[in-house]
């Protein structure tokens, strides 16, 4: 099952492979991790995504409270909660498919935010399963390169994560 | 007061009332050792190579209350401690480590004695720090201590490059910690332990298995009681021997692949399991799916919730301080009304003691032959099972857990959780350091010795009167046999040819040396060398080498899948 974890950790150097090292060393799945850190700048907030058994994703969550500057951990998937990702595709876009890029991007709300005379960059902001269907949505061939950003979350309503 | 970084250092130390520093110098630490130099309180104990500084400073921790500390330099100073960081790491054992770096504006240059120590020894660590600026050392050692020692104890590394140990700032000792990202539990959980009393009160199979924890958490006492006041059967691990007296009729020895009969039965058919301060290991309850086949409650009480239904599914777990819960448990049950499961608990006990009667750890004894069991039995007979015991790693430590019989705390010293050969020699410095007054012997295999045998030369340098106890089978005897046993008796770089004379090797470091080579002179042996109280003795005795240990289980099999002797192969 697929699971959305966020945590806040300290902000200090090495934190983030203190993670890393715990999945890697354990055999645990990250799907996406991002990182950055909060208003609070002494501290970040992690968003794991990852796949395991309810036994692996038990194990997860104590494994990272049990690390020492890991301050705070919830699996927000376990409840209402909104997942984004953002992703920047440079697209190539001459002649007919020019029109057609453009078109794409409005079905799928997302905005054109660099424009040269063979291509664009289209920004995409949404859940997993939007990007995935933009991108197949998109002729292969076009296509000069994706970035994604892996999922940011948060949960619904009076869910907080926040010391 | 103004100080050096290295002063600093040292005063840290002093505030948290280290005795012994265990260490080895070099570049990155000069400073530092300058600082030792000029004051006498902390001492330091110079090894021979960095791992025995370390595994020292582990014993020193395992036979007290106290967190061992251990000092080493930059790069190989520092690879070297891996071992003995691991080893401590997989025992939960409470260390501080300091490490010299290369200055900071050298790290990351590939600079001469540079490695990335914090990075090696992440997964290693409880945690560990480098300090960047020396305004920060005081503050990093005062949390360094107190992560190592609260909650799951373990040990943790302190990285100091250079200059930071030259500059200089004023020093204050912090008095109090606070870290909002940790904040270890201490008090159960009230109504898990109530729901505990209440299975424990109902149980027909009871059982009790424990394991370091309860050492670790100077709760044996607390859990003598209560094991008293329930009158079940009790079980404890390698990691837990002496937390319950082995001497007690309650208790059924060791559990899990080279445990007793009787233990891994009652563990097995419990239908009411307290495991306190153990972690379903795989060497002791075998394969999980066999152990989980038969039903039976759980209730698990462990400081770290990280442990409980890690590997078997617990009905009732309980996170907190073992002393704490254990205490309270104790409370609830003097006020528990009148148990009505005495029938089945006598019903129980009978099979128990069918299972005992089987008498599994009974060995042939030779005239013409030293038998490994008789050496450990005579030992702990002199010793009146009163020394402090150390092992390395095999078939002789198994033996030692066997056949020693502790009835306290913090009697056995040993490498249960990463199974490291070499630690005997230096957990035995560590012990006697610590515990001056007492015997401390070191039950030992001709190959471990020999990878922290250098270490005879710091006991003759700090006068340690260690005794040695060499079983030399003149093979890596549980390699050996697992490769008889289960690899078609194809003894694959198994025996070690070229050995030195033992005792020799003592004498040429200034110690006393004996071969023994016949069962009629073990005793005598033994006699003579803890009647030399102020010599370290090499006791080599020439052992049988082709005896195995039983009974056991196999890797992969259940519990009740044992080979009880070699008539069962
Ligand atoms: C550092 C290290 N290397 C290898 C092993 C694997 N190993 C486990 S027991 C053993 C043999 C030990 O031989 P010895 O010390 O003579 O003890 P014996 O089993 O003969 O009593 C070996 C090689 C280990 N545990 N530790």
């Amino acid at each position: 099952m697929r699971h959305v974890i966020s945590l806040l950790i300290e902000n200090e150097s090495g934190a983030l492979s203190r993670v890393s090292g715990l999945f890697s060393a354990r055999g645990y799945n990250i799907e996406s991790l991002t990182v950055a850190p909060t208003e609070d700048a002494s501290m970040s907030r992690m968003t794991i995504v990852t796949t395991g058994s309810d036994d692996i994703i038990e194990q997860i969550t104590k494994q990272l409270n049990k690390l020492v500057e890991v301050v705070k951990v919830v699996d927000i998937s376990e409840a209402a909660h909104i997942e984004r990702e953002l992703m920047l595709t440079k697209v190539r876009a001459t002649g007919k498919d020019r029109e057609e890029m453009k078109r794409m991007a409005e079905i799928f709300r997302a905005r054109i935010i660099d424009v040269t005379d063979a291509s664009y960059v289209i920004e995409l902001t949404g859940n997993q399963s939007k990007l995935d269907a933009f991108i197949s949505a998109l002729d292969p061939a076009l296509i000069l390169e994706t970035v994604r950003s892996g999922v940011c979350g948060v949960g619904r309503g009076d869910r907080i994560l926040k010391v | 007061m103004v100080l050096t970084g290295a002063e600093i250092v040292i005063r840290c130390l002093q505030e948290e009332k280290v005795e012994y520093v265990f260490g080895y110098p070099g570049g990155a630490v000069l400073y530092i050792y300058d600082a030792l130099f000029n004051q006498d309180k902390v001492r330091h104990v110079l090894v021979r190579h960095e791992q025995a500084a370390v595994h020292a400073a582990d014993g020193f921790a395992r036979s007290t209350e106290q967190v061992g500390v251990a000092l080493v330099t930059s790069g190989p100073g520092a690879t070297n401690a891996v071992t003995g960081i691991a080893t401590a790491y997989c025992d939960s054992i409470p260390m501080v480590i300091i490490s010299g770096q290369v200055p900071t504006a050298a790290i990351g240059q590939d600079a001469f004695q540079e490695v990335d120590t914090v990075g090696i020894t992440r997964p290693c660590v409880k945690h560990n720090f480098l300090v960047k600026d020396v305004k920060d050392i005081a503050s990093t050692i005062k949390k360094a201590f107190y992560l190592a020692k609260t909650g799951r104890p373990g040990p943790v590394l302190v990285d100091i490059p250079k200059d930071v140990s030259m500059h200089k700032c004023e020093f204050e000792y912090p008095k109090e910690v606070s870290m909002r990202s940790y904040n270890p539990v201490v008090k159960g959980h009230q109504g898990q332990i109530r729901k505990a009393v209440q299975l424990l009160l109902e149980a027909k199979r009871p059982m009790i298995y424990t394991g370091g924890g309860v050492v670790l958490a100077n709760a044996s006492e607390q859990l003598t009681k209560l094991t008293r006041m329930l009158g079940y059967p009790i079980t404890n691990t390698l990691m837990g021997l002496g937390g319950y007296p082995a001497s007690d009729r309650q208790y059924l020895g060791m559990p899990g692949m080279h445990g007793t009969y009787e233990a891994n039965m009652a563990m097995h058919y419990s239908d009411v399991l307290l495991a306190v301060g153990a972690r379903f290991d795989d060497r002791v309850i075998g394969d999980p799916a066999n152990f989980a086949e038969e039903p039976r409650k759980i209730i698990h009480v462990d400081i770290d919730p990280s442990s409980i239904s890690k590997r078997v599914k617990v009905d009732v777990p309980i996170v907190g301080d073992l002393k704490d819960v254990l205490e309270e448990m104790i409370r609830q049950l003097e006020a528990a009304p009148a148990r009505n499961n005495a029938d089945a608990l006598g019903t129980w006990w009978k099979q128990v003691e069918e299972w005992r009667s089987r008498e599994c750890m009974k060995y042939k004894n030779s005239d013409e032959i030293i038998k490994p069991q008789f050496v450990v039995q005579k030992l702990w007979e002199v010793t009146g099972g009163n020394a402090i015991i150390t092992s390395d790693v095999g078939q002789h430590q198994m033996w030692a857990a066997q056949y020693y019989r502790f009835d306290k705390p913090r009697r056995w010293l040993n490498s249960g959780g990463l199974g490291t050969m070499g630690v005997g020699l230096p957990y035995a410095m560590g012990a006697q350091l610590a515990n001056p007054g007492t015997q401390v012997a070191c039950v030992t295999g001709e190959a471990s010795i020999q990878m922290c045998i250098q270490e005879l030369s710091t006991c003759k340098q700090f006068r340690l009167p260690l005794k040695i106890c060499n079983l030399n089978n003149r093979y890596l005897g549980m390699v050996r046999q697992w490769q008889q046993l289960f690899h078609g008796e194809r003894y694959s770089e198994s025996y070690m040819d070229s050995l030195p004379d033992f005792a020799k090797l003592a004498e040429a470091y200034g110690h006393v040396g004996f071969k023994i080579e016949k069962p009629s002179d073990v005793e005598g042996a033994l006699r003579d060398a803890f009647a030399r109280k102020d010599d370290l003795v090499f006791l080599d005795f020439q052992i049988d080498q082709t005896e195995n240990v039983y009974p056991m289980v196999q890797g992969g099999k259940g519990l009740t899948e044992m080979i009880l002797s070699a008539e069962d192969l």
